[in-house]
């Protein structure tokens, strides 16, 4: 049976490896994806991810040659540069939680431009757009091929 | 409760509910056995704000991720095409981007017109009436006039082309080729109880607004008020047949996992091109050893795809994005054989406008084009709203190495053998993709699009399930026969896209229902002399 929790020290690593996918940013007032609230989002929503994402810590810690989080700020990112590069599909699943999560924080969304809601039941706008480019179609004469019955 | 059935359907998605509603007003005891439950529209992903992440766990479009109890696992690793599905009232369609289009004339009479394949038992013009039933019941949005299509009248408006529409409608006039609005199974208007579209964005994994037409919401109320009944988490195991050799009913695990038998006059098969075969290949007996309706060998064979590919780019001016329909337009420019090139038949172009705002970051990243660290923020925001895609969708030929199984090992929870999947993309389509992807280049090229790429094939594409029990006249080429019968067991139909002969190039929902509406008719019309 699957453990469907991280160690600490996986956690710990996990935690400083988010912030390295996306970094907080002052120009565009957004945290990090390390960012409390967020990092909590991305633990509870692992679930099924919960196996490759520990393969791709253990990598993490193999490059690190131990505790990923006690590195230097300058180390970790050769580090995590080193695991994007060959990490393969666990990486692959580390990542896409790590943005699934990120990019529905409101903060995050709200300094998108957008609304942090859920599409329904609000919807969203679609311009019809310019349907007179449609009449050059419409003078073209049926192409369809005829088919013997 | 089970007294011996009329009519018994195995399977309440696309056809099976089409068949079912069909059959209702022949006043005949029908039943359904539907082994998922039915949905409801609170429990869709964009009711939250997590709906992107759903489509990777339990509205993910593969059985084999999703993994709910009404799923079977499909051994699919030696085909680069993954199967995709869902298993509920309602089957697939509660899962599909409801791109609506008809099969052509053409693709009826491909060993006619083209030398390859074989001739449908059927053409367009017969089921021309059923198409058009199948639009009223389902409700279709689009527009009249496609130079690419023999006339025929949606029932509502286009969806509208909005920014990334009118972009690409912009770039195939530079080109001079066809576009047209996509005939889709989304209601634009209050359609018969349905609510409009309001631009969700995200249709594929189910409706919240009940906008799309998924068998759960436009026939089964219709059929069941009618009188059909419908028994949801009912996993059927395998046909059993008498020793006159008609089948005699089937054998099926109820919501409670209890072993039952129901006995019927006509069981009709509707559980798609995976499921249908795998049925009748797990019902085995002294009669039937190779399966039922099998003494042709071709059960499982000749699958069908569609082979897909994605080409993308991103443009200057912001686009639709995450706002509104992946449908949009289709070009059918090279649908058609054309003589000057090196394979026959061909493939239609969707245009999607964009994807969610967290997809949208996956796949940016995955592709390499937003970093981690320094330089995430700014990558993907240019990106964020700006992407066009091109979806082709290739005809794929009859191929008896491509086929369905039985995994000897893989069962789902009931025990019941798994299906296993042999496909391989064959010549003629890969050289169809080789052309079609330098053709949506152009398309990018003409549309000023920057960071262009090539998904090819599309490995989570699976979603037309064709030919495995074809139909035709000869008992000795085909399975069933140009009504749906199965050529060795009178009072068995199959009514699914495993009938089809060919593929066509273009999605097949439409055709498939029209197809089983067609079926439904000649049953009504055969009654006293159905098993002659």
């Amino acid at each position: 049976m699957t453990d469907q929790t991280l160690t600490p020290a996986e956690i710990a690593d996990f935690h400083c490896l988010a912030g390295i996918v996306v970094p907080a940013s002052t120009r565009y007032k957004v945290p990090g994806a390390d960012d409390d609230a967020i990092f909590a989002d991305i633990l509870n929503s692992l679930e099924r991810d919960t196996d490759p994402v520990r393969v791709a810590l253990a990598l993490l810690r193999t490059h690190a040659g131990g505790s990923f989080a006690a590195l230097s700020p300058a180390r970790r990112a050769e580090v995590a540069a080193k695991l994007r590069a060959d990490g393969g599909t666990p990486v692959a699943v580390l990542t896409r939680n790590v943005l699934l999560c990120y990019y529905r924080d409101p903060r995050v969304m709200v300094s998108l431009g957008l609304e942090a809601r859920p599409p329904f039941p609000k919807g969203h706008v679609v311009d019809q757009g310019d349907w007179s480019l449609l009449d050059p179609v419409r003078a073209r004469p049926p192409f369809w091929r005829p088919a013997p019955r | 409760m089970n007294d011996k059935v009329d009519v018994l359907i195995v399977g309440s998605g696309a056809s099976g509910a089409a068949v079912a509603w069909s059959l209702a007003d022949t006043k005949m005891r029908i039943v359904c056995l539907e082994q998922g439950d039915w949905m409801k529209q609170s429990d869709y992903p964009t009711n939250g704000t997590d709906y992107d992440s759903r489509l990777f766990r339990d509205f993910a479009t593969s059985p084999n991720i999703r993994k709910r109890p009404s799923d079977y696992p499909i051994n699919d690793d030696a085909s680069p095409i993954k199967v995709v599905n869902f298993n509920a009232v309602g089957g697939s369609t509660v899962m599909y981007t409801a791109h609506y289009p008809r099969l052509h004339p053409s693709d009826f009479r491909v060993r006619s017109l083209d030398g390859v394949a074989d001739d449908w038992p059927i053409d367009y013009q017969t089921l021309d009436p059923f198409f058009a039933e199948n639009d009223r019941m389902m409700g279709t949005s689009g527009l009249a006039g496609d130079p690419a299509y023999p006339p025929h009248q949606p029932t509502m408006p286009p969806l509208p082309l909005g920014r990334s529409g009118t972009k690409i409608a912009q770039t195939m006039n530079k080109l001079g080729w066809h576009w047209w609005p996509s005939d889709t199974a989304l209601a634009t208007t209050e359609y018969e109880g349905r609510a409009p579209c309001i631009n969700l964005g995200h249709c594929t994994p189910a409706c919240a607004q009940g906008a799309k037409a998924s068998t759960d919401i436009t026939y089964w109320p219709a059929a069941i008020r009618a009188g059909v009944e419908l028994r949801t988490n009912c996993r059927v195991r395998e046909i059993s047949v008498g020793p006159d050799g008609m089948a005699n009913g089937v054998i099926y695990y109820d919501a409670n996992d209890v072993e039952q038998f129901l006995g019927a006059e006509v069981v009709i098969l509707a559980c798609n091109g995976v499921g249908t075969p795998r049925l009748l290949l797990n019902s085995v007996s002294g009669k039937f050893p190779s399966g039922l309706a099998n003494s042709s060998g071709l059960v499982g064979k000749n699958l069908m795809f569609h082979p897909w590919s994605h080409i993308y780019g991103y443009v200057d001016e912001p686009m639709d994005g995450h706002r509104g329909p992946p449908l949009c337009i289709w070009s059918q420019e090279f649908y058609e054989t054309g003589k000057d090139r090196d394979f026959v038949r061909g493939f239609n172009f969707q245009f999607n406008r964009g994807m969610p705002v967290a997809t949208e970051a996956v796949n940016t990243e995955a592709a390499g084009l937003v970093p981690w660290g320094d330089g995430h923020h700014d990558a993907f925001r240019a990106l964020m709203g700006h992407r066009l895609t091109v979806g082709v969708c290739t005809e794929d030929l009859p191929e008896e190495h491509n086929r369905v199984t039985l995994d000897p090992v893989l069962k789902d929870r009931h025990g019941i053998p798994a299906p296993k999947i042999d496909y391989t993309i064959g010549d003629n389509t890969n050289r169809m993709l080789d052309f079609a992807v330098a053709r949506a280049r152009e398309i990018m090229d003409a549309a000023g699009a920057r960071h262009v790429g090539v998904i090819r094939p599309l490995p989570l594409s699976g979603w037309h399930l064709l030919g495995t029990a074809r139909m035709g006249h000869d008992p000795e080429r085909s399975v069933v026969n140009g009504w749906g019968r199965s050529h060795d067991v009178k009072n068995l139909f199959i009514v699914d896209g495993s009938v089809f002969v060919t593929s066509g190039g273009v999605n097949p929902t439409s055709t498939i229902q029209a197809v089983a509406l067609y079926i439904a008719d000649k049953i009504k019309q055969r009654l006293a002399t159905l098993f002659d």
